[in-house]
């Protein structure tokens, strides 16, 4: 009976590896390189994230306090940076841009995102960030939100980027897709630095989107290592008493 | 001998004496512990009782913690969830304690209900027990997609919206059925509301009633073993089965052993891997509920799937939910339809190895189909794989009692 069980085993397995796989679906997505241990990216990103997208978007679940505790910034500093409001150091970041302007200046309230690096991932977001460009009638769009309503508010940095189509033909029907991009005009960064920032912003909104997961995965491998204990002392105990059973 | 005993066992015992004089303390530890004999021949799959009960303990106590932050409101509920992930001290660890427990359950029931179908736990005398086994599976399914539509994000909202709806499939009383469910004529507030004290309350209650006649039952003829033989027709001089073992001290010691290693894998889960790549937390969930954005691809959870997947494989929306039920009620009946007169996968002979192998993969088949997003490739595949399901016990019903089976042994084997 083991080989079946080792036999189902596998099978359940080997399902849930080749479906995981086809969940976490990275088509299209660049790889960011994202990486929260990375304290001075995370200090950058929340630079650029209050100064360039805060205007808008709102992290109404991420306490300043916080936020200095695990960036290792003190409170001073974080007030006189990263607050433009009277937001107090306790208060959470909050915008006062009002929902109902917003959806009459955009057509939509731009979304908070306390949750976006959990929802889509550090990765969709730095595509994202990658991905403005503006079209032939100068309109700004994305390749990961097409016809969005949001401008490029990096563009500045960036650069602005326009897109070169190629012909594809799917089924028959021949259409253009975008092959690549060509900066028309150069920003304040080279597009190295500016895939940095890509990246600071999308390291931050994935601390953003969970702040204790550093604290868990630290926790945790004390956690497993007191169990590995644990289970050691239980298996000879259980070994002990079991010596009389044939 | 004589026995030596100290001061303080003695008033320890003077206790326990004065409690034995008002409860039967000692006769019932005696009844369900030290003088329960159990199969020396246990393995790998009766674990999963102990370790069943443990996550049930895992999910009220971190259920009534998680209750103490979580607000039931459909204009704060995702916010404090949030709260919980963030502000609590240790609130993380309570939350995830919880997810990580609900799909945990899942496992160790399905593992449970599989050493079942191995060595033929469900058969005469153990019918009530298998029976209300099925009862704790439907009461958790229950409990489980009621806790699901509890931190409100999107997945919660239109998962539960097309569960709900299934109901509406029902002739005449489908659509005032829905309604009176929800308590309004779209999920809202009210549903929330009511689905929370359900979720807290009224099915953990229904739960915990129903594991304990599980348990009684399991205590009045014993368990079942990997061989399927009665080990009470077997008794030694002393009057205790030859092949049994007293539950304590030698079933409890082999199970915290059990509970160690699972509870090692639990950590990792919880604490390096709490989303499983959306199939534990799904990434549309953090996501908060909006009655005007339909998701791309609304999907239960992975322990839903295979159902899911055997509603879908069905074009009529009646007849699919019809075929839904009857997959999971169709299970309460396995006492009566497995006939053999043997128990254990071990003597019932190759045509039952080869139906079961075939059951499990169209049950896991199945559980992975649900979760796609459904080619017309992946609908028929999840037809052939509905009727391997259903096939399993009509086969199973018609060759039971003809098949040709080994000898059972007289004494178990290990």
């Amino acid at each position: 009976m083991k080989k079946q069980a080792i036999i189902l085993f596998i099978a359940v397995l080997l399902g849930l590896t080749s479906f995981t796989l086809s969940a976490a679906s990275t088509e299209g997505l660049e790889h960011s390189g994202a990486n929260i241990r990375d304290t001075a990216s995370l200090q950058r990103g929340a630079k650029w994230y209050v100064n360039y997208c805060m205007g808008c978007h709102s992290l109404q679940y991420v306490r300043y306090n916080r936020l200095a505790e695990d960036l290792g910034i003190s409170e001073d500093m974080l007030m006189q940076n990263l607050v433009f409001s009277n937001a107090k150091f306790e208060d959470t970041m909050k915008i006062s841009m009002q929902p109902k302007q917003s959806k009459a200046w955009f057509g939509k309230t731009p979304p908070d995102l306390s949750l976006t690096g959990r929802s889509r991932g550090p990765d969709w977001v730095y595509t994202y960030l990658k991905g403005f460009y503006q079209d032939e009638n100068g309109e700004w769009n994305n390749t990961m939100l097409p016809n969005l309503s949001m401008p490029n508010v990096l563009w500045s940095l960036q650069g602005i980027q326009t897109p070169v189509y190629r012909q594809e033909t799917t089924d028959g029907y021949t259409h253009e897709v975008i092959d690549h991009f060509e900066l028309t005009r150069e920003g304040a960064q080279s597009p190295e630095e500016f895939d940095q920032t890509a990246r600071d912003i999308a390291t931050f909104l994935d601390y953003a989107g969970e702040p204790a997961k550093l604290k868990r995965k630290h926790v945790g491998v004390w956690v497993i290592l007191f169990l590995a204990v644990f289970t050691f002392l239980a298996f000879l105990l259980k070994a002990e008493y079991w010596r009389d059973v044939h | 001998m004589a026995k030596v005993e100290s001061g303080m066992s003695r008033k320890a015992n003077a206790l326990l004496d004065w409690f034995d004089a008002r409860l039967p303390v000692r006769s019932f530890w005696e009844t369900v512990m030290t003088g329960y004999y159990a199969p020396k021949n246990f393995n790998f799959w009766y674990y999963m009782g102990s370790l069943a009960l443990l996550v049930l303990v895992i999910q009220i106590f971190s259920g009534i913690l998680l209750a103490m932050h979580y607000k039931p409101s459909a204009t704060e509920a995702f916010a404090s969830v949030e709260y919980i992930m963030r502000d609590v001290d240790w609130g993380w660890l309570i939350r995830y304690m919880h997810t990580t427990g609900a799909s945990f359950f899942f496992i160790v029931i399905y593992l449970h209900m599989f050493r079942s179908l191995l060595y033929g736990s469900h058969k005469a005398p153990r019918e009530l027990l298998w029976v209300f086994g099925m009862f704790i599976y439907v009461a958790l399914m229950a409990e489980a997609f009621l806790g699901y539509i509890l931190p409100w994000g999107q997945m919660s909202y239109w998962g539960a919206q097309v569960i709900i709806n299934l109901f509406g499939a029902i002739p005449k009383i489908g659509e005032p059925l829905t309604q009176w469910i929800r308590g309004d004529y779209f999920i809202s507030d009210a549903t929330l509301n009511r689905f929370f004290a359900l979720h807290v309350i009224a099915v953990p209650l229904a739960i915990l009633g129903l594991v304990l006649l599980h348990l009684v039952a399991l205590r009045e003829n014993g368990s079942n073993n990997p061989d399927g033989i009665e080990i009470k027709k077997n008794k030694g001089a002393d009057g205790h089965p030859v092949d049994g073992i007293p539950f304590h001290p030698y079933y409890t010691v082999k199970d915290i052993f059990g509970v160690g290693m699972f509870l090692m894998l639990f950590a990792f889960i919880l604490f390096m891997w709490p989303e499983v790549s959306g199939l534990f937390l799904e990434h549309d969930n953090f996501v908060p509920a909006d009655p005007l954005v339909t998701p791309t691809h609304i999907k239960p959870v992975w322990y839903f799937t295979p159902f899911y997947a055997i509603l879908k494989a069905v074009p009529d929306k009646l007849l699919g939910v019809l075929t839904m039920g009857a997959s999971v009620l169709v299970l309460f009946f396995l006492p009566w339809i497995d006939r053999s007169p043997v128990k254990s996968i071990r003597y019932k002979g190759t045509w039952y190895k080869v139906l079961l192998t075939l059951f499990t993969i169209a049950f896991v088949r199945l559980g992975l189909l649900g979760m796609a997003e459904g080619t017309p490739a992946q609908t028929w595949e999840m037809r052939l794989w509905t009727l391997v399901y259903f096939m399993f016990f009509v086969l199973l019903f018609f060759m039971s009692p003809r098949a040709k089976t080994k000898p059972e042994p007289d004494r178990v084997t290990h």
